[in-house]
């Protein structure tokens, strides 16, 4: 979905750390914000929710040991009955490792692809950068607009608070699949007036 | 050092009291049990007396010189996280001179009294015609045995006061600058390196094979030495953890928040898995290869009266904490925290009775006031001890280098 943001660029996560909190107190919705490297606290900051990735891994981890245990159990007890070295037909601590391998194997992947899912971030998929920046020395804060918003008074908000560079883009928020084949304009423009 | 520890009355009054109790069942064991009587195992009562102070003197050792081990890896690994805590570690790490003695004054009672029902290989009749454990006398046998026990013991205590010794230099010198903390750092690290590679050889090698694995001196397994690693490190890992609670509760330990606590349930959940997992490969590949020699370690405590203690060692060491710590809730919350850590503790106890008592008093397993009573007098020393290490010095290594390190420390959900 285009949407309207306005993108502020600091230099320091000194300036970002107030800034983020008082555009927070201001009402604001702070669509997100893109750092160089990771930063401590900025998440607590920024106040998101705690991530639901460990829940999915238990619930595949979960699904792993069900398929595993199940799966060998049912074969070796009902469909194909063999004999092997003299052990039962469901022999438990046989079953152990590869039940441990299936549980490791469902969890890891699971929680690799759910962990795309939810940064918008999957191999063949592209996604709108708000300035490239981002990705070298500045810490860029996106702030989404509505149909009600007062954009003049939001970028003089960002530049009181220490914003170096501040622009408004229309951008798509998600992600898409292929190339940078919609409108960029904006994106295009300012990185030929970058040079 | 404004904020000095001052020991609660209720908390002295316990620790006497636990070390009372322990003597008494101590005293009337000598009385009723009839410690000097038949060493081949004719009398039960006589086996149980030396049963049980083997595995309660070696279960406390190693759980407190887990301590010493505890900061040797933390120095080694340059971490710094556990500074606000590591005053704990090194009051228990005192204990380990204490537990040392008993220990060795226990171990020379068994070996110098032929006790033959706990260490088979010390009966002298037996090696003539027992081609197994002649064919292992030149490991076990009481030299070796004593030699290893002693310069082991001796050179955890001297390590581990040198390791003390050095951090408690630093509330007498005031901050450090860069070069003179690098030079501390360095002292530490070399002591460390020393230390890892004695506790590598010793509770990782040669320590579990002749204190607790030569019970079963024709059975032998691969396994057994990292395996009861794993059980003192996570138990040992557990008291610390309730120490740091306790000097938390006491108004101590100002930089020990929630964060450091979820990291130490991390580390015993880690090592609690880690600990099934040894005891997986131990159990399945015996039951797997299904060879008679190696199935008779586990047949007794499979099929015989240790069934019970074999699955509750299960539940107690890897049940619940796979369950309870595995939510990050769980590990900030002080008293489930502390619930579990008693729970590991008690279970991995109950790990050290089943790897002592099949071997020792066989099929007459008793579990009543003189196996609850030894353990009491155990921990009224640890408590008595970390008491009186508290008293005398500043619960905050403020000097630490690493302690800013300490202070920011955030893992938090």
């Amino acid at each position: 979905m285009i949407k309207k943001f306005v993108v502020g660029s600091f230099e320091d996560e000194k300036v970002l750390f107030p800034a983020v909190k008082n555009v927070r107190r201001a009402g604001y919705k702070i669509h997100d914000v893109y750092t160089p490297f990771p930063i401590h606290g900025l998440d607590h900051a920024l106040g998101l929710r705690q991530t639901s990735l460990h829940t999915m891994g238990f619930i595949y981890g979960i699904t792993g040991t069900t398929i595993a245990l199940w799966g060998m159990g049912w074969i070796f007890t009902t469909d194909w009955p063999l004999n092997i070295g003299g052990k039962p037909h469901f022999p438990l601590p046989a079953f152990i490792p590869i039940t441990f391998e299936l549980t490791v194997l469902l969890s890891a992947v699971g929680m690799v692809w759910t962990y795309c899912w939810l940064n918008k971030m999957m191999p063949g998929v592209k996604k709108h950068h708000f300035s490239p920046r981002a990705t070298d020395d500045a810490f860029v804060m996106a702030i989404e607009c509505t149909a009600k918003s007062n954009v003049a008074e939001i970028e003089a908000f960002l530049a009181q608070n220490g914003a170096i560079e501040i622009n408004v883009q229309d951008a798509e928020d998600g992600w898409w699949f292929g190339r940078y084949d919609k409108e960029q304009k904006l994106y295009r423009t300012e990185e030929v007036g970058v040079e | 050092m404004n904020n000095q520890y001052v020991a609660p009355a209720g908390f002295k009054r316990w620790s006497v009291i636990f070390m009372a109790a322990g003597l008494l069942t101590l005293i009337l064991g000598i009385i009723f049990l009839n410690p000097m009587a038949g060493s081949h195992g004719d009398n039960v009562n006589s086996t149980r007396f030396w049963a049980v102070l083997l595995q309660n003197s070696m279960f406390w050792l190693m759980l407190v010189n887990v301590s010493i081990f505890f900061i040797v890896i933390c120095t080694l690994a340059m971490g710094g996280w556990q500074v606000a805590f590591r005053r704990v570690t090194e009051a228990i790490a005192t204990l380990v001179p204490v537990m040392g003695g008993i220990t060795f004054i226990i171990l020379l009672c068994v070996i110098f009294g032929q006790r033959a029902d706990i260490y088979p290989w010390l009966d002298k009749a037996a090696l003539h015609h027992d081609k197994v454990l002649n064919g292992k006398s030149g490991f076990l046998n009481p030299t070796v045995y004593l030699a290893t026990s002693f310069v082991v013991i001796a050179l955890w205590i001297f390590l581990g006061k040198k390791l003390n010794q050095l951090s408690l230099k630093t509330d007498a010198m005031g901050p450090m600058d860069y070069d003179t903390s690098k030079k501390w750092l360095k002292q530490n690290m070399g002591i460390s390196a020393y230390y890892i590679v004695l506790y590598l050889l010793s509770v990782g090698s040669i320590l579990p094979w002749l204190w607790l694995m030569s019970i079963d001196a024709h059975w032998y397994s691969t396994m057994y030495s990292w395996y009861t690693f794993a059980s003192t490190f996570v138990a040992g890992l557990a008291l610390i953890t309730i120490f740091v609670i306790y000097f938390k509760n006491q108004g101590q330990l100002e930089y020990v928040t929630k964060e450091h606590i979820q990291d130490l349930g991390k580390f015993i959940f880690a090592f609690s898995i880690f600990w099934t997992y040894l005891w997986f490969d131990q159990f399945m590949l015996i039951w797997y290869g299904n060879i008679p020699e190696e199935t008779v370690y586990f047949k007794v405590r499979l099929q015989g009266h240790y069934s019970g203690l074999f699955y509750l060692n299960l539940v107690l060491n890897f049940v619940a904490p796979i369950l309870i710590f595995m939510k990050a809730g769980t590990k900030r919350n002080y008293t489930i925290v502390t619930f579990m850590c008693i729970v590991i503790i008690f279970g991995h106890w109950i790990d050290f009775y089943q790897m002592v008592m099949p071997g020792t008093v066989k099929n007459n397993p008793h579990m009543s006031w003189f196996e609850l009573g030894i353990p009491l007098g155990f921990i009224g020393i640890i408590m008595w001890g970390v008491n009186k290490f508290a008293m005398k010095t500043s619960m905050t290594a403020h000097n630490n280098p690493f302690l800013k390190e300490s202070i920011i420390h955030v893992v938090g959900p």
